[in-house]
């Protein structure tokens, strides 16, 4: 159909192996000029490899790169970078201790434009002589995105760039993404988020266990190849909520609430939160980025002391101070950030039985033989894929991800504290957390959970508390919970005006009503 | 950890005062170190009315070569490395330097400091490329490397001996004009301002801060990670070569044994407010923090109290300066 002299970027075959693990079998890419390209697959599918080789960060065991037809094999970033290809990494690759300036300086990036993008992006007023530690995360996402958009590159390569963005400034990324597309420039989008990818990609390429299965064009219905495509013959449908949100209602309203919020506040983020989790249920949080839900996590956690307002615990007043002080009351946290919860260096049995261990607060030799047992038992139950290799570090996003979860699970959970635990996750194994948790809550768990993922909501929650500016602004019910809905709480708007009207003025992107509609 | 809603703020029209505010912020540990640096200096006085010129002379002479180590050790450590070498780098190239210059012509002298200092380069950048071949932790490479370069200076001279060129005496010993103010104070600020503030203010220097502070995010943003690290050593070694020709200067011959500088020279930048973690401060604090920790020791010695007792009070110094600073930190982080 198309002569390979008009293909922009083309991989053909690429294979890298690490020890014993394939990250990619035989991949294949093709982006032709002017098109924004979706690369999509399950996490181990090996997305991340590719986008490596692409940049030059790893080399490829074989295959073949032509970029702008010559063919060529980047060795750094540096390398790529000067042949046209820019990427947009997962995190942000700003040197946290140098100002905004220095870091622009470090890229040899052309202020000028660098602030016209910024501006494009919605960031107007960016004092360039702050560290890029102190700024939130979002910001540095963006800064990332003007950087690379700034150098002009032939090939834009963004990776998960959505994945941390609030809704606003996910318009105007997409937006951005659009309207870049040229005759001789070609954007390869990542995203886990489909409604993304149908709204700004021309075609997708599909990767399934290191090896290209299918490039779909985004018509109507591509959604649905792609999903087929990724999972392969295993795919796992979510039960219908209308039986889960049985199960909801048939708690007895008087009960004891197993964790009650009242009043909680702190750090001028955090207002005035108050709800009352129950057992059996899964409690829904619902904010745009830093409402305060970071800090009220943190509390709810023992990580971090609130400055008013108390915890009630199955009707008793309780204080944290410590993490080992929630654990041991039966409230475990599952972070988005798996590093911030993992050993990384140690194994998956070690990572899951630490909790455990010190659960049975037991001095002297540890019962291997009973910890083996348990361990084994919850690598079961959530079907983590340990093939990788002993460390956690070599596992997949996704497997570290229910690492995290079967270390609770292990232990016997009572309450936990899900904090967007399937950000950055393939779908497959974010159904099965899915599952998980609503198994969990059936068998008489309490689960808060809060999600950047206002589609998840439907599919995992009885109910679901809306904060806006550190102050618990809706309760809504899962049969109104759908993503219009949602959103408008989250912007603390009232219910009753139309959807796409409100949400145009309070987010004023250009492509919002893609969303609410 | 993610959602800290920074703020952005506007920079247009912001007045200068905010900025000299910010700019204070900014420094405000070496600020402060220099404030400590006064309070001790009056203290001094008030123990030991007699303290003037001489003693001012006296302390400077002390401090050169200590200030050089820890300018050398700040500049590897702000780039998330250590160096437990430069005491013996010192006393290699001061052995070297004092054979080479005894009895000498003067101009000799002057090839063999320029030779000396080239040899600085290169054994720093030895141990940097190691450490970067080998993947050898740094802290390992560089404990193995100052049994090496401690006995090659044992090969070069068996006992203190050797000479220095009379110009090389001159040029930090004694007053600088005026009696208050030492040739070794001078010669310091003008070799660390001539190397330091050129390498800060460009792109290498720039990198060095960089891989310190994040070595993913820096690869990432196309800088050579390795070629930086083998240059934040090589500088590391040209300052401890510096350092071990202050000694050569100040003491008139060259000494294989290295002395107490390696520790002294990581406790200067630790006190001086560089992160042992990488990426943070500058080679002006812990120059502060070396005056701060001699100062302490002179002061014992004025108070006549056992050495050894100073020994124990500058450990404990040293951590109380540090837990404060991390105290203020910290409750500046919760404001």
């Amino acid at each position: 159909m198309t002569l390979r002299t008009q293909l922009l970027l083309e991989a053909t075959d690429v294979a890298k192996t690490y020890g014993a693990v394939v990250a990619l079998r035989s991949a294949s890419l093709a982006v032709r000029p002017g098109e924004v390209h979706a690369l999509m697959g399950a996490n181990g599918a090996g997305k991340s490899t590719l986008v490596k080789i692409l940049t030059g960060a790893v080399r490829p065991d074989s295959g073949r790169i032509v970029v702008g037809g010559r063919e060529r094999m980047a060795h750094s970033p540096a390398e790529a970078r000067r042949g046209g290809v820019v990427s947009v990494y997962q995190e942000p690759a700003l040197i946290p201790d140098l100002d905004v300036r220095s870091n622009l300086r470090l890229t040899k990036t052309p202020e000028e434009s660098f602030r016209h993008w910024l501006a494009e992006l919605g960031i107007e007023n960016l004092d360039f002589s702050e560290l890029a530690r102190v700024l939130p995360l979002a910001t540095l996402r963006i800064i990332d995105l003007a950087r690379a958009l700034a150098i002009e590159p032939d090939v834009l390569m963004l990776d998960e760039m959505t994945a941390a963005l609030p809704a606003n400034l996910t318009e105007r990324v997409l937006a951005v993404v659009d309207g870049h597309r040229g005759a001789d420039r070609s954007v390869i989008f990542i995203s886990h988020r489909m409604i993304e990818i149908a709204a700004v990609c021309d075609r997708a390429t599909v990767l399934r266990e290191g090896t290209t299965v299918g490039v779909v064009d985004m018509t109507d219905g591509a959604e649905e190849r792609i999903v087929e495509l990724m999972i392969g013959d295993v795919a796992e449908a979510v039960p219908p909520r209308t039986a889960r949100r049985d199960a909801g209602a048939a708690r007895p309203p008087e009960a004891t609430p197993r964790l009650t919020a009242r009043s909680l506040s702190a750090k001028h983020k955090l207002r005035d939160v108050s709800f009352e989790l129950h057992r059996g249920e899964v409690l829904g949080v619902v904010a745009l980025e830093g409402q305060g839900q970071d800090e009220l996590f943190e509390i709810l956690s023992g990580s971090e002391r609130p400055d008013g307002g108390e915890m009630l615990l199955d009707g008793a007043p309780v204080t944290f101070h410590h993490p080992a002080d929630a654990i041991r009351a039966g409230v475990v946290y599952v972070a988005a950030d798996r590093a911030d919860a993992l050993l990384m260096q140690r194994s998956i049995t070690e990572n899951i039985a630490l909790p455990l261990t010190s659960r049975i607060r037991q001095w002297g030799w540890i019962n291997l033989v009973a910890e083996r047992t348990r361990v084994d038992a919850a690598v079961e139950a959530l079907q983590i894929d340990a093939r990788a290799g002993g460390e956690v570090r070599q596992l997949s996003g996704g497997n570290q991800q229910k690492v995290t979860i079967a270390r609770w699970v292990a232990g016997g959970v009572q309450t936990m504290l899900c904090f967007d635990p399937t950000r950055g996750i393939d779908i497959r194994t974010k159904s099965q957390i899915y599952l998980l948790l609503r198994d969990l809550a059936d068998a008489g768990a309490a689960v808060l959970f809060y999600t950047s993922e206002l589609k998840e909501i439907q599919l995992v929650c009885d109910r679901t508390i809306v904060i806006f500016g550190g102050r618990v602004v809706a309760e809504i019910d899962a049969a109104d919970s759908d993503e219009p809905t949602l959103l408008r709480a989250a912007y603390d708007l009232p219910s009753d005006a139309p959807a796409d009207t409100v949400t145009d003025v309070a987010v004023a992107g250009p492509t919002t009503r893609e969303r609410s509609t | 950890m993610s959602a800290v809603a920074g703020p952005i703020v506007d920079t247009r029209g912001r007045p200068v005062v905010d900025a000299l505010v910010a700019w204070a912020r900014r420094n405000g540990w070496t600020l402060s170190l220099i404030a400590l640096l006064a309070v001790l200096l009056a203290f001094t006085k008030v123990i030991n009315p007699s303290y003037g010129a001489p003693g001012i002379q006296g302390l400077a002479i002390s401090v050169l070569p200590l200030a050089l180590a820890a300018v050398a050790q700040a500049v590897c450590v702000i780039g998330g490395g250590i160096d437990l070498s430069i005491g013996s780098m010192m006393a290699l190239t001061s052995v070297v330097a004092a054979s080479q210059m005894k009895d000498q012509s003067e101009e000799f002298g002057v090839a063999v400091i320029l030779a000396v200092l080239i040899l600085g380069l290169i054994i720093g950048a030895v141990n940097g490329a190691v450490i970067v071949i080998t993947r050898v932790p740094d802290i390992v490479v560089t404990l193995a490397m100052s049994f090496v370069w401690a006995g090659a200076a044992l090969l070069v001279l068996k006992t203190p001996a050797g000479g220095s060129a009379q110009w090389l005496k001159d040029l930090v010993l004694g007053p600088a004009g005026f009696d208050w103010i030492p040739k070794a104070a001078v010669v310091l600020i003008v070799v660390v301002a001539v190397i330091w503030i050129p390498l800060r203010r460009s792109t290498v220097g720039l990198s060095i801060y960089a891989i310190g502070s994040d070595r993913l995010a820096a690869f990432r943003s196309g800088v050579a990670v390795g070629p930086t690290k083998v240059i934040a050593y090589a500088t590391t070694g040209l300052f401890a070569a510096l350092a071990g020709i202050s000694l050569t200067a100040s003491t008139g011959i060259g000494n294989p044994v290295p002395g107490p500088y390696t520790l002294m020279s990581v406790a200067a930048v630790v006190l001086g407010g560089v992160s042992l973690a990488g990426g943070r401060g500058g080679v002006f604090g812990p120059m502060i923090g070396v005056l701060i920790l001699v100062l302490i020791q002179n002061d014992m010695a004025f108070l006549s109290l056992d050495p050894n007792l100073a020994l124990v009070s500058q450990g404990l110094i040293l951590i109380g300066v540090v837990m404060f600073g991390s105290l203020i930190q910290w409750r500046r982080s919760r404001r």
